[in-house]
């Protein structure tokens, strides 16, 4: 057996801290705007609707909907080449943003569009740890 | 009768594309841009415009037109709206030459991001375009490289909304493919079958391989000048009527939909009315293919047909040869080569000049073509035309 390769680990920087630290406690943090009250997603200093530099770290809901997703059969990254095919989702969260992820915890050929995910966090190495999404509870 | 000139295409330049290893993106574009002054009968004292389309090796910078050899040069600019950078391009050209800044421009797309160590999409879309830092790792993380996935997610999404079906996908694929049978530039000439593309492996379900582009090495350069310098020269000119961009924004917000509304919606509109014709009047469509589903859905957002019956609308073979609506009649980027949308633009000179030879449409009047970038965050149009007004 030669050795596995892993999956490539992001590098949190002065910006995404919060977001990383965030998902390290278990909890989705994102920005919200304290002017206008929308939520934004990736990471910024303005907010992108009303352009106020007033975003704050919130946690989120962590909670969404199944918007799309496809089953990646190509193992691009050798950290990826005993995991293919795998999915890569779209999810609504109920807080109006769309975030990419994997669906972990369910069979590939079980996922539906519109099915309602939670956020549920693994580490891919390094103690860093990032969101993905299951099929909610109840 | 189509609406007054905004500057005229004389020259068309295509050099060898696919797996041609060793030479840079900039040999590439030399070649093209001498093979377009050739076609046109032009010599490079002649231009003094350059607008180079940035590509996704990076190596096209503005000192390219050092090493190109260019002198004197009162337009020059290295421009990206991603895939739909062809139709910017053109709207500047256009807009520089109206003004009297420049009178010959050059456009070029050139790239060569092949090796011969790396499969198409390692090359294309591998670890090496993905940094680890920030939020920007994420993608990495969940393993979503390239645009594979993402156009895969977006015509998940229209398959979902609208019961499209991976067999509307491979009608487009197997027309293309029928028309590159007809093109000498062509990489994939041998003809496919609805089973071919039913059985060909997974790339990013629901897209399978004849669903996705081609990645090329090789270089497009088209030249552009005024309607009245036009007249002169060795080609019959391309009238530019119309052209217009529309970038609808990002799709991280659960409120917007470019996977199924992209830009050709607006940017179509725009530049149908500069052109003073309409959808009906579109002889022949060059549409940016990065994968069949591009093709529908912009048919669908130009308004040929409804939004959610682009599956419907192709479903007969309308698009391939012999059929109502002759579209991507060198193959396309799925079975042509794959130079963004420098390859609609090219087969659209070459139809509306009527030089397609065994693949040339019945009428070209009017010649649509469509550009698109990024994953459906850009687009762009041009409506070019053998015919324009004269005032």
């Amino acid at each position: 057996m030669s050795e596995a390769v892993s999956k490539p680990v992001p590098i949190p920087d002065a910006l995404s801290e919060p977001f990383f630290a965030g998902a390290r406690d278990r909890r989705l943090m994102l920005q919200h705007c304290t002017s206008c009250g929308t939520w934004s997603f990736p990471l910024r200093e303005r907010c992108p609707t009303c352009m106020k530099p007033t975003l704050e770290w919130r946690a989120a809901s962590g909670r969404g909907t199944l918007y799309t997703f496809t089953i990646f059969h190509q193992a691009m990254h050798p950290g990826f080449a005993a995991h293919v095919p795998y999915n890569v989702a779209q999810i609504d969260l109920d807080e109006g943003v769309r975030m990419t992820a994997n669906v972990a915890g369910v069979d590939n050929a079980d996922l539906r569009i519109g099915m309602r995910l939670e956020a549920v966090f693994e580490s891919p190495g390094d103690g860093v740890f990032i969101p993905k999404f299951q099929p909610a509870a109840g | 009768m189509p609406n007054r000139s905004k500057g005229a295409i004389v020259g068309l330049g295509v050099t060898p594309m696919g797996k041609i290893y060793g030479r840079r993106s900039v040999d590439f574009a030399a070649e093209a841009i001498a093979l377009a002054l050739d076609d046109a009968g032009l010599e490079k004292r002649d231009l003094d415009g350059l607008l180079i389309n940035a590509n996704i090796s990076g190596d096209m910078d503005p000192r390219s037109q050092m090493i190109l050899g260019f002198e004197n040069l009162t337009l020059i600019n290295v421009m990206s709206a991603y895939g739909s950078t062809a139709g910017s391009m053109m709207q500047y050209a256009c807009m520089a030459i109206e003004q009297g800044l420049a009178n010959v421009v050059a456009l070029v797309y050139a790239d060569a991001p092949l090796t011969a160590n790396r499969s198409a999409g390692q090359s294309y879309a591998g670890p090496h375009r993905f940094p680890l830092g920030g939020m920007v790792g994420l993608r990495a993380a969940y393993g979503n490289f390239g645009a594979n996935p993402e156009y895969a997610m977006a015509a998940r999404r229209h398959m979902h909304l609208y019961g499209t079906t991976s067999e509307h996908f491979g009608t487009i694929a197997v027309g293309q493919r029928a028309w590159a049978g007809m093109s000498p530039w062509a990489q994939m000439r041998s003809p496919i079958t609805l089973e071919d593309h039913h059985n060909s492996r997974f790339i990013a379900d629901p897209l399978r391989l004849l669903d996705c582009c081609l990645v090329s090495n090789g270089a497009v350069c088209v030249i552009v000048t005024s309607a009245a310098k036009a007249r002169d020269l060795k080609q019959p000119p391309v009238h530019v009527l119309g052209y217009a961009q529309c970038a609808p924004g990002d799709n991280l917000r659960t409120d917007r939909h470019p996977a199924v509304e992209t830009g050709a919606k607006r940017s179509g509109e725009i530049a149908f009315r500069m052109a003073g014709v309409t959808v009906k009047d579109v002889d022949t469509c060059q549409l940016y293919d990065c994968y069949t589903y591009t093709v529908l859905v912009t048919l669908e957002d130009y308004g040929f047909c409804k939004k959610g019956e682009g599956g419907p609308f192709v479903a007969d073979g309308k698009l391939g040869p012999g059929g109502s609506l002759p579209t991507n009649t060198g193959g396309g980027q799925l079975s042509g080569y794959y130079m963004w949308a420098f390859t609609p633009l090219s087969e659209a000179v070459v139809q509306a000049r009527g030089q397609g030879g065994e693949r040339q449409v019945p009428k070209n009047d009017v010649v649509l073509v469509s550009a698109n970038g990024g994953i459906l965050n850009f687009h762009s149009t041009i409506i070019l035309s053998k015919h324009a007004s004269s005032s």
